[in-house]
């Protein structure tokens, strides 16, 4: 169908583009601007021993995380994931259990829960990536509902009641107290890892690769994209980091159950998140996650609000896709075109 | 020498239609060969089965030596064979340079990505494209945009080139530059299979031609024979203009006729 | 045996009721391509608007199927005019979006007046008896109302003028246009009639089972799995669709836990995607 193009729709379209380099990695100034958000999260809260700022700046954390991980399909591949939160939910559970009722080490618990969540859905996504566009992000409601519903089925994670961490997991880890530490600045080192991931991708062949399929995947297989096996890797690449920030966070409850682990809204609010910092650029997501943090943390205080998170966050969604679709970045690049050598 | 494509009784049916019934042909190592006929006699629908984008119901398209019968395209894309859209298909939110080199990455010789920069910038050079590289495909004029299909196309470094009717919708000046493009790619080694309406263009850069009719191959030769051949203007009688177009071919015979096939 | 076959009666029936809240979300499928994501809130609203009218006001449940109806088209106009109208010639994927918000809004909404209390409507209704078996009367006249919708919908479509110029716009939205319908209004109408669609089987399934306000995403799914069994954009397909949805759930239920039923019905709805691109009893672009 012939529909002039819009200027919404050429910010959109600006926005979601390939970044050839030719530099090593290390020597591009992007990479250090990367070093630097993950350098201020550890050092601020640090300061004084600011244990108000570390937990804002650990759910900041926690939603860069999701949302850059998430941004790997629906910015890079075009496919909307609606149920990126079972990474999240699947990964915390393997976590908790493993420390809980085998002894595990916390980091050899976060390593078989990436691994292990990645794993599972590479199997998830050779079935579901057979099916296109919309047919693929339904399937991934079907997907949450499933898992869901073995979880609260499946009795050594407790059911419908969860699973309870002993306080004594934590003394290898120096006690309550501080094993808080550890775990803000473990998420931290998983956030850094999600955005030189989100980075390293946009900037190889394989991004690319993804790129071309989210623009026109017919056309992008016909020059030879192995469209199957990319959208399988992507789909479990960008369930990895997601998993461990899941047991962390699980962890650091010390309890979880079926509908705090599976939680829609967290899923939901990722793709909030991408939408409004800019759908496929690496900084627009991190600066979205971190904006719509401090949002969400002014709402939560204020009292008409408090009950009307979803409502809020549909409203932004939706004033995005209406009127902004390329996001705070598109913004950004349609003014300033220079900052898209710098900020990708 | 082995052809370089070989089709055997190729068929393909949609529902209760037979849009390619039986289909036999050979396609040398650099040769230009047209594939003509009227609307609905299977052209495009040939092209999709040859680059995998349809299975073939029974037959076998064997390329380079090797069966790539039911091969999903990017697969077929990696063996050698590029092709281009008649209702092109660029990727609108990329230049024109990251547009070839997709192309360049992921074709024949699966380079890593800067090598496959400088292979695409020299396809963009060889499409008459350079001044463009750095524009967003979308901001293409329609004949930029058939260009930047071909340069695409060429960044993959394929041995056999599918052009799907690149000259439709061009002007004559354009058309002149696009069928020079078309000559210099051959001139490189490269086999090419091209549909096209214009006959003049067709009869004039092809070594060979074939006529669909109903999905079946009607006539096979030198452009000069086939113009002459009766089966092949009653076919086209159906359409007054082409028919006229065929028959003013066959008094001033082609060129290059079927000098090349040595 | 014979409560298998007694349940798989009572499949049937409610099948019908899912193949009329499926009715709606093919239509705007059909017409336009869009996924409608607020179908299965819709589905809620006209649950809620039963339970309203019903036992604030005391309308006789039946009876608040007109207002629903109308209701709903209204909902499905201002639907359009706020969320899909942009998205018309935009990427698939952001119409998704658009309506996934709306949705969000519906349900923040939704949730904030109610909370996630369980609500019922009572419904006395003399039953059918069939030997030992009896058929809920609630049942058989949900299943005959959705019916004689389903049939009234069907000679909307192909006996009227507006059905008529529907069709066409499904078809071939340009063609539609250079012939001079107007497609805008007519987009607008079929969100309208799609909407109001959900709202109807909402009703109707509201006086079957209790809701809450977040019952909508179950109802939804079975609208998903009952329009890829019936082919997209095929409304009477949709019927077929529903009532084997019906009587698939009459034939688990008795041997599988609830929990399931709607993880069965969605490796259904990725199984039936992946064998048949089209739906089952595909005719694309039927409408």
């Amino acid at each position: 169908m012939d529909s002039p193009i819009t200027p919404q729709a050429m910010e959109t379209v600006m926005i979601r583009r390939p970044s050839v380099r030719g530099a090593a990695i290390i020597t591009r100034p992007f990479f250090w601007l990367i070093t630097l958000v993950v350098a201020i999260f550890i050092v601020t809260p640090a300061i004084g021993n600011n244990v108000e700022l570390r937990e804002s700046l650990l759910l900041a954390a926690v939603y860069i995380t999701l949302a850059s991980n998430l941004n790997l399909m629906l910015g890079y591949a075009g496919y909307i994931n609606f149920g990126s939160i079972v990474f999240f939910g699947l990964g915390g559970y393997i976590c908790v259990w493993l420390v809980n009722s085998y002894d595990w080490p916390l980091w050899l618990a976060l390593l078989a829960a990436g691994v292990g969540v990645s794993a599972l859905s590479f199997i998830f996504g050779i079935g579901i990536l057979r099916l296109r566009g919309p047919f693929f992000a339904l399937s991934t409601i079907g997907i949450v509902e499933g898992v869901q519903a073995f979880v609260q089925n499946f009795t050594p994670w407790g059911g419908s009641s969860g699973i309870y961490i002993s306080p004594a997991v934590f003394a290898p880890l120096g006690g309550p107290a501080r094993a808080l530490w550890v775990v803000y600045f473990a998420l931290v080192a998983v956030m850094g890892l999600s955005l030189y991931l989100s980075y390293a991708i946009k900037t190889s062949k394989f991004g690319l690769g993804l790129l071309a399929i989210g623009q026109n995947e017919d056309a992008a297989a016909i020059l030879g994209v192995p469209t199957p096996r990319y959208k399988a890797l992507a789909y479990s690449a960008s369930a990895f980091l997601p998993a461990i920030v899941g047991g962390l966070y699980f962890f650091k409850g010390a309890f979880i159950q079926p509908s705090d682990a599976f939680d829609l809204t967290l899923s939901t609010e990722a793709i909030v998140i991408c939408m409004l910092g800019g759908q496929g650029t690496v900084t627009g997501v991190a600066l979205g996650a971190y904006l719509y943090e401090e949002l969400r943390g002014y709402l939560l205080t204020s009292e008409t609000f408090s009950h009307f998170q979803l409502v809020v966050a549909g409203a932004l969604l939706l004033l995005i896709v209406l009127f902004f679709p390329g996001g705070l970045m598109g913004f950004i690049y349609s003014r300033f075109p220079r900052t898209q050598r710098l900020l990708e | 020498m082995t052809a370089l494509l070989s089709l055997q009784k190729v068929g393909k049916r949609f529902g209760g239609l037979q849009a390619v019934h039986d289909l036999s042909f050979d396609m040398r190592q650099g040769e230009i060969l047209g594939l003509i006929g009227p609307n609905g006699a299977g052209k495009s629908t040939l092209f999709n089965l040859i680059n995998g984008v349809f299975a073939p119901n029974s037959g076998n398209i064997v390329f380079n030596g090797i069966d790539i019968t039911g091969q999903r395209p990017f697969v077929i894309a990696r063996h050698g064979l590029a092709r281009t859209h008649q209702i092109v298909q660029p990727f609108t939110n990329m230049t024109v340079l990251e547009n070839c080199t997709v192309g360049a990455c992921f074709g024949r010789e699966n380079l890593p990505l800067m090598r496959a920069r400088d292979a695409a910038r020299e396809a963009i050079v060889i499409a008459g494209l350079e001044d463009r590289a750095a524009t967003l495909a979308l901001h293409l004029t329609i004949a930029g945009k058939k260009r930047l299909e071909l340069a695409r196309a060429l960044a993959a470094q394929p041995m056999l080139l599918l052009l799907d009717e690149v000259l439709a919708g061009l002007n004559p000046a354009e058309i002149e530059h696009m069928i020079g493009v078309i000559r210099r790619i051959r001139d490189r080694g490269i086999s090419i299979l091209i549909i096209e309406h214009l006959m003049q263009a067709i009869m004039s850069l092809s070594d060979r031609i074939i006529v669909l009719n109903y999905g079946e191959k009607l006539a096979e030769g030198a452009p000069s024979e086939v113009a002459r051949n009766p089966q092949v203007i009653e076919a086209y009688l159906g359409d007054p203009k082409l028919a006229e177009q065929l028959q003013g071919h066959a008094e001033q015979p082609a060129s290059n006729g079927s000098a090349r096939h040595v | 045996m014979l409560g298998i076959i007694a349940s798989l009666i009572d499949g049937v029936l409610v099948g019908l009721v899912y193949g009329l809240a499926a009715m709606g979300l093919t239509l705007i499928w059909g017409v336009m391509d869009v996924i409608n994501l607020t179908h299965g809130t819709m589905i809620v609203g006209g649950m809620f608007a039963l339970y309203l009218l019903a036992t604030a006001l005391g309308m006789p449940p039946y009876l608040t199927l007109p207002p629903v109806l109308i209701g709903g088209f209204v909902v499905g106009v201002a639907l359009y005019w706020v969320a899909v109208h942009r998205m018309i010639g935009r990427p698939p994927l952001m119409s998704l979006l658009s309506t996934f918000a709306v949705n969000l809004m519906l349900i923040g909404i939704g949730t904030g007046l109610w909370g996630t209390a369980l609500f019922n409507v009572s419904v006395s209704l003399p039953g059918l008896s069939i030997g030992r078996y009896t058929f809920p009367g609630a049942h058989i006249l949900a299943a005959a109302l959705a019916a004689l919708i389903a049939g009234l919908l069907y000679l909307f479509l192909h006996k009227t003028r507006l059905g008529k110029a529907l069709r066409a716009v499904a078809n071939n939205r340009e063609a539609a246009e250079l012939v001079g319908i107007p497609t805008t209004k007519l987009l607008a109408i079929a969100v309208g009639c799609g909407v109001a669609l959900a709202g109807v089987s909402g009703m109707l399934i509201g006086t079957l089972f209790p809701f809450t306000v977040l019952s909508g995403d179950g109802y939804q799914l079975k609208s998903f799995v009952v329009t890829v069994l019936g082919g997209f954009g095929n409304p009477v397909g949709a019927l077929m669709g529903g009532v084997a949805l019906g009587l698939l759930e009459g034939a688990v239920t008795p041997f599988v836990p609830v929990s399931w039923t709607l993880v069965i019905e969605f490796a259904l709805f990725v199984l039936v995607l992946i064998a048949f691109p089209n739906g089952i009893f595909a005719r694309r672009g039927a409408l």
